[in-house]
């Protein structure tokens, strides 16, 4: 999923996926800083998931990015200035859980309700809503499961899916939420 | 209410805050300011609220127009005893005026616009006090929250739109929040990397009920700017700077911004190291300090630009490695180390790679960086530069700046700036637009103080010098301050005269008027076959060009100003003088000058500095530079270096 074309390709060597987590005061206009920071210096943004945290009046945005190294320093520079940002962390993908949200309409009569039920167990997915011509299945995971999932229920038809941006925990006792308020880091 | 402790501080003016300010944690900007938090809870309307928070917030002048979402604040405007209102002819003027003032004052610049077309006009001013990191606080009127977002009468979205040119912005619809919002403002604008800060406030909150109640501490997580380097990277730098054979030290406004003029001097006085000013750093060390090799970049002398070129060791101070001033990025000074320290961690390796970095405040950065250099003096450590300033010496001899006079016996533009500098002299301010009058005037003053020179140099904001001119006289009316205007220029903003004429803020305009938008007309001489495609303008003298529209004689009369025209060398001197002499009026001169001058040295957009040309064709011969200056050290393969040099130029 694009939501930003990059500005400028021209010449850069081959990009990395990263995975940020940014934690931001829950001020109106602050998506529009933190998208509008990505698009103005260049940045495609892979997803972009945004909710509450634990932390009244804070919100957690998990941001991925195809990038390389040198340029994702400067963007998160870029994002510390933003006043609204109070701390940036890079999740590795290995020392993170990642996860996104499916939910797929799949056409599921009689004679094949059965068989897309079989997928769905396979998966350990939800059907959430049943009707006499489709199934809607839930399920969650990370984006290679997601597509494996996918993959699989194509055959029958797809009617219409939709998928959340991803977000990510870092694995461990530590939270990144720990003092953001009162001592955000200036760079991740 | 402009408090003493702001009044005493030495020229240019205090920090844009007080030194405390900077440092302090959240909160002590508000809590220190007299008569603040003392009145608590007093009623009032959200109109009165703002003009109160201005009040404390110390702002003794706002350049603004009204309209209909800004008319309540208008209102207690009228009643305030500290607070004067500069009406100006354009929105776009009350922006460069509040740059103008800054720059001339350190303190915030503060403008005040109307909802829609009045907030637009802002734009420009905004962005330019952006990219010159200019403290500035813009306050919009918005239309009635209940409308906002229904395409109302003068409804625009400015807090959207100047989302990317601004430090921060803010909506208030909730007229308890003014004064919250105003103190936030001032202390984000003024503190770390200065700029520009806006303020959109709706109709309805400026007209409801609310309480003035100015804040004890601000709250703001995620604005904590680092203002105190490293100590481990400040004696890496020294240590660095003690071993350069090649040394130089590259100033950016980012000193001018943390005054740090003084404490620039004794790093220079202390290493020996040669220094480049840039465009936004002229007057950061006296023009006439021998360590000085005048400006980099683009139009830059051509020992500033080869000295960089050259070095083994870049020491960059405030300054962002902007293309103007490196060329072609990737032959920018090819064998130097880069020592880069900047507030802004941001701009630490956005375009250099960088080899110390250090994140801090130039003044304390270079208060550290000083003590430190002495300790490895002290060590012994300290290497020669007397073979450097040898080749350097030699480039200043062979290539000063320098410029012909006209063959026709007009004026030559570079004439009519010398000696408006040499008459006005250092204590004045001088302010230009954008375009050949801007780098003559950058190149043939020779500015002595900071604050002394003032211009859009980001942005490249032609119409900037006018009401620049006219903010700075405000903030500092007991100088004589010369706008050094292009007739390109001066025709975009103009109209300030009026404003000027009207409230006694006597400046003074030298248009360098050579008929024609003269940059991009140098541009297409060099680089589009002398195709004069739309940049004759007709303002010149009636011989040569048949035509003076406008008269620019006759437009500043029609303003209340002086008009003078000066078209012969012999006239020049009796001019500025008489031009001095006007002291109770604005003046303008029409200085009616040659049109084919060009700015020299330059490097062409894209290409790398080695290819600078000291004149149209005329390169410095590198090669015998290196061969004189080898032979020198008595080193054994002149040529071999040569080559080896331009290899890496072509990289």
């Amino acid at each position: 999923m694009t939501l930003l074309q990059p500005a400028q390709q021209v010449g850069r060597t081959p990009t990395t996926r990263h995975t940020l987590s940014v934690l931001v005061q829950d001020v109106p206009g602050v998506l529009a800083r933190v998208a509008g920071l990505f698009s103005r210096r260049g940045f495609n943004i892979v997803s972009l998931a945004v909710g509450p945290t634990e932390q009244v009046g804070v919100s957690r945005m998990t941001v991925v990015v195809d990038v390389e190294s040198l340029p994702l320093e400067q963007v998160v520079k870029q994002l510390n200035k933003l006043v609204n940002v109070l701390k940036i962390v890079e999740l590795d993908a290995g020392a993170a859980v990642q996860r996104e949200l499916l939910l797929v309409k799949v056409r599921a009569d009689a004679t094949t309700r059965a068989q897309v039920l079989d997928v769905v167990q396979l998966f350990r997915a939800h059907v959430v809503d049943v009707a006499p011509e489709a199934l809607t299945i839930e399920t969650t995971g990370e984006p290679d499961k997601i597509a494996a999932l996918l993959r699989m229920l194509e055959p029958f038809g797809v009617r219409e899916l939709v998928q959340s941006g991803q977000v990510a925990l870092a694995r461990g006792s530590r939270a990144m939420t720990d003092r953001a308020a009162d001592r955000p880091l200036r760079s991740a | 209410m402009a408090s003493a402790d702001q009044r005493t501080a030495p020229r240019p003016g205090p920090r844009p805050t007080p030194p405390a300010h900077a440092q302090a944690t959240v909160g002590q900007a508000a809590a220190d300011r007299p008569g603040a938090a003392v009145e608590r809870g007093e009623p009032m309307t959200g109109a009165q609220s703002l003009v109160r928070s201005l009040e404390a917030a110390q702002v003794e002048v706002v350049f603004g127009i009204p309209g209909g979402a800004i008319l309540p604040a208008y209102d207690p405007l009228l009643d305030s005893a500290s607070v004067r209102h500069v009406l100006v002819r354009h929105e776009q003027g009350a922006g460069h005026a509040a740059q103008g003032y800054a720059q001339a004052t350190g303190r915030v610049g503060v403008c005040m616009a109307t909802s829609g077309p009045g907030a637009t006009n802002l734009v420009t001013a905004i962005a330019d006090a952006h990219m010159d990191s200019v403290p500035m606080v813009a306050i919009t009127g918005q239309v009635s929250s209940a409308a906002i977002g229904t395409d109302a009468f003068q409804e625009a979205d400015i807090v959207g739109m100047t989302m990317p040119v601004t430090k921060h912005n803010f909506l208030v619809t909730d007229p308890d929040d003014i004064p919250r919002t105003i103190a936030e403002a001032f202390h984000i604008a003024s503190t770390g990397r200065p700029g520009p800060v806006l303020v959109d406030v709706s109709k309805d909150a400026l007209q409801a009920r609310t309480t003035f109640l100015w804040p004890a501490s601000l709250d703001l997580p995620g604005y904590r700017p680092t203002t105190t380097p490293h100590r481990r990277q400040v004696r890496e730098a020294a240590r660095l700077l003690a071993a350069a054979e090649r040394p130089v030290l590259y100033v950016g406004g980012g000193v001018l911004k943390a005054h740090a003029a003084d404490e620039l001097a004794e790093l220079v006085e202390l290493s020996g190291a040669p220094v480049v000013t840039t465009l936004m750093a002229r007057g950061a060390l006296p023009d006439s300090h021998p360590s000085h090799l005048g400006m980099p970049g683009m139009h830059g002398t051509v020992a500033a630009v080869t000295a960089l070129q050259k070095a083994d060791l870049l020491v960059a101070l405030g300054a962002r490695f902007d293309d103007r001033v490196t060329g072609k990025l990737s032959s920018f000074a090819p064998d130097a180390a880069v020592i880069h320290a900047d507030v802004d961690p941001a701009e630490i390796g956005k375009n250099r790679v960088v080899d110390v970095p250090i994140v801090g405040d130039a003044r304390e950065v270079l208060a550290e960086l000083v003590p430190a250099l002495r300790a490895e003096h002290a060590d012994g450590h300290r290497a020669d530069l007397t073979t450097w300033w040898r080749q350097l010496d030699q480039l200043r001899r062979t290539y000063p700046l320098g410029y012909a006079e006209a063959e026709d016996g007009s004026l030559a533009p570079q004439q009519v700036i010398t000696r408006l500098g040499e008459i006005a002299g250092p204590e004045a301010i001088y302010v230009s637009g954008v375009g050949q009058h801007q780098m003559w005037a950058a190149q043939f003053i020779g500015y002595e103080r900071p604050g002394s020179w003032i211009n859009s140099g980001g942005l490249g904001t032609m119409g900037f010098a006018v009401p620049a001119a006219m903010g700075a006289k405000v903030g500092d009316p007991d100088r004589v301050v010369w706008a050094v205007d292009g007739d390109g220029c001066f025709q975009m903003t103009n109209q300030e005269l009026a404003t000027c004429a009207l409230n006694g803020i006597p400046i003074k305009v030298a248009v360098i008027n050579n008929s024609s938008l003269g940059m991009v007309r140098q541009w297409q001489t060099l680089f589009y076959e002398g195709r004069y495609s739309n940049t004759d303008l007709h303002t010149g003298s009636a011989v040569a060009m048949g035509q003076r529209i406008p008269d620019f004689v006759k437009l500043a009369e029609a303003y209340g100003c002086v008009g003078l025209r000066c078209e012969r060398p012999e006239d020049l001197d009796a001019t500025i003088e008489a031009a001095m002499a006007v002291t109770d009026r604005p003046v303008v001169v029409d200085f009616v000058v040659h049109r084919d001058a060009m700015v020299w040295p330059m490097v062409a957009a894209g290409v790398s500095n080695d290819e600078i040309q000291y004149a149209r064709g005329v390169s410095p011969e590198w090669d015998r530079d290196e061969e004189t200056s080898t032979e020198d050290d008595a080193a054994p393969t002149p040529t071999g270096a040569g080559v080896a040099h331009e290899g890496e130029g072509q990289r």
